[in-house]
């Protein structure tokens, strides 16, 4: 029961950061129908910027911020310079171009800092938590992972709720001809969007890297589990995302403990492949109409 | 009825006066260049996966990310039957693996292959990325990340004057040339052209009466099969079925190979498998020209492939043999204009 307790708050934790990268993934589907396989590696190229921002400054928040304002760039880039030029033509062409942004991000990061694996720093203790006499297995920087997404979570919630430019940015992706027609700049949305999918990837990647370690490919397996959480959660739904990456890391985290750490991936096979057999249009969606 | 005889018949011909010409090629090359020739043979297995993802992603317009992983299954499945049955005959062998692939592939395939959009790559990611730890788990089965040895395939008493390299490559073109024969046959059938129309438009396909989710189904099990085929021929060639052999990468180096040969033609799958295969040589030399440092020597090859799919989808929307037919297009149209104007 023990044993059951301590899975269930370290699935909590590993939750969020499929979370926040199956919220990047959402972003972008909704957006522009385009699933962007890079993420991922987009996250890994950020963290390993912020990795050498630290080890630069010495200090952990300056790096955090400079992997998030990275992520930014990168997203804002990718989609203005790259993927604009392909979101009229066929899905396949654009997700072939995502997949050639991994490749090379892959190959590019392991050129400027190596291929080897890399402790990343943690700004709280990575170890469980002591109460008293008793151990709880949340770490302190599993609490701040959790607040973290949820906050970033929250903010992008009143982005699209709350204000003017969220309004846009949904009218962009749901009838994106329309909103043109009523002098929306959607365009600059959609680079706007991508630049805030690719911010929380980076966040996923930052939160993820002091107990994954860092190295090229750390992200692969996080994103086939952003992937699954996504598809949970309806592959259009921030919301949906949240609770699908709770839900895939929970899962995991039982799948992990009980069966095998390194069973977790294939495990999310199992999942992503059930839920397209037994719910294919997710837990959140919300009209069913606009599932592609 | 007889024509399709007649197309089958003409293929299986020119398929066999290819065999014998390469492999009389490869015999005499082999006194030349024996590295070349052992590249070769493994550029026969890297052309059957390429040619079966030519008919999913080419022709029916699906993208798989986990033919790497499916051609694991087919060396696995190979090294796991010749660790208890050492003597069975190749032919009886690769059948197995292309059996236990293709029903790996109806489990994936039924879930998401059935759903438009990115399903199917995703679902297939995630075999990339999670079936190296299978065999990790299991690692008293699968040999762990060892993995497991594959005993050597050697030429019969009678022909022991052949060299091992060409023996492999001989023995890789057999089965590259019935997949090429039965895919070019298949392509120029009923379900070929039920493949290219839902390619084109789902909704039109299925007012036709295709059958679309069985159908895209079926695609994607005909091109896991072709990878376990692959994954089985790769297994004899490199003597070993490990995790390490079937990462993330080749998936998207089996991808870049179609991207490079031309997205939906079955020759373009032969010149993709040839680029992939020799692409980083001819990048080893380049560094020792330009005297890289070594991490760039080691990733150069992925970076490159990784551009190619970018300036590919940028340049040539319609893939490379599309943009060469534009090209030629285009010339002609010149030309018919001056011509005109004359």
């Amino acid at each position: 029961m023990n044993y059951f307790v301590v899975l269930t708050l370290t699935g909590l934790a590993a939750g969020m950061v499929y979370s926040a990268l199956a919220l990047a993934l959402v972003l972008i589907w909704r957006a522009t129908r385009i699933v962007n396989f890079a993420q991922g590696a987009m996250a890994m190229s950020t963290t390993y910027i912020a990795l050498a921002v630290i080890q630069a400054t010495g200090n952990y928040w300056i790096g955090f911020v400079a992997a998030l304002v990275a992520g930014l760039a990168m997203g804002a880039l990718a989609e203005r310079f790259i993927v604009r030029w392909v979101e009229t033509g066929p899905p396949l062409n654009a997700v072939i171009l995502t997949l050639g942004l991994f490749l090379v991000l892959e190959a590019v990061v392991p050129m400027i800092w190596g291929a080897q694996i890399r402790s990343f720093p943690a700004p709280f203790s990575i170890a469980a938590t002591q109460v008293g006499n008793t151990y709880i297995a949340l770490s302190p920087f599993s609490i701040f992972t959790i607040a973290v997404v949820l906050a970033v979570m929250g903010a992008m919630l009143a982005l699209f709720r709350l204000t003017g430019i969220g309004l846009r940015m949904r009218a962009a992706a749901f009838a994106p001809d329309m909103a043109r027609l009523l002098g929306v700049r959607v365009g600059r949305l959609l680079t706007f969007g991508w630049a805030l999918a690719s911010m929380a990837g980076a966040l996923a990647g930052m939160l993820v890297a002091p107990t994954l370690l860092l190295y090229p490919s750390n992200m692969d397996a996080i994103l086939v589990y952003g992937f699954t959480a996504a598809v949970l959660g309806g592959l259009d739904s921030p919301v949906g995302a949240l609770v699908g990456g709770v839900g895939i890391g929970l899962a995991l985290s039982y799948i992990g403990g009980y069966v095998g750490g390194d069973l977790e991936a294939i495990g999310a096979l199992v999942i992503l492949i059930a839920i397209l057999m037994l719910r294919p249009q997710g837990l959140f969606v919300h009209a069913a109409e606009r599932r592609a | 009825m007889r024509l399709r005889g007649g197309t089958l018949l003409r293929n299986a011909a020119i398929a066999a006066v290819l065999v014998v010409l390469l492999a009389v090629g490869l015999f005499e090359l082999d006194s030349l260049n024996a590295f070349v020739v052992y590249q070769l043979s493994s550029v026969t297995y890297v052309a059957i996966a390429a040619a079966g993802l030519t008919l999913l992603t080419g022709l029916n317009g699906q993208l798989s990310l986990g033919h790497g992983a499916l051609m694991g299954i087919g060396a696995y499945c190979t090294a796991v039957l010749l660790r208890s049955y050492t003597d069975l005959n190749p032919a009886a062998v690769m059948a197995a693996a292309v059996l236990t692939t293709a029903a790996v592939s109806v489990v994936v395939g039924l879930g998401a292959a059935r759903l438009r959009g990115p399903y199917l790559a995703g679902a297939t990611l995630g075999l990339a990325v999670g079936l190296p730890g299978v065999a990790v788990r299991f690692s008293g089965f699968f040999g762990g990340d060892q993995g497991l040895n594959v005993p050597a395939l050697s030429a019969p008493d009678s022909l022991s004057q052949v060299p091992q390299e060409v023996w492999l490559a001989w023995v890789g073109l057999v089965p590259a040339a019935i997949t090429f024969v039965l895919l070019a046959n298949l392509v120029s059938t009923r379900y070929g052209r039920d493949f290219k129309a839902i390619r084109e438009d789902e909704i039109a396909s299925a007012l036709h009466g295709i059958r679309v989710a069985r159908t895209q189904v079926l695609a994607f099990v005909l091109s896991g099969a072709c990878a376990g085929l692959a994954g089985s021929l790769m297994a004899y060639t490199s003597n070993l079925a490990a995790p390490g052999s079937f990462p993330l990468t080749l998936s998207l180096e089996l991808l870049a190979a179609i991207v490079i040969g031309g997205l939906g033609t079955l020759p373009g799958a032969v010149w993709g498998a040839l680029v992939i295969v020799f692409a980083p040589d001819w990048i080893g030399s380049l560094n020792d020209a330009l005297h890289l440092p070594g991490p760039v020597r080691a990733e150069l090859p992925l970076a490159l492939f990784g551009a190619v799919f970018v300036v590919a989808m940028l340049a040539f929307p319609e893939g490379v043999q599309g943009g060469l037919v534009r090209l030629w297009r285009w010339r002609v149209g010149r030309r018919q204009a001056a011509a005109a104007r004359a």
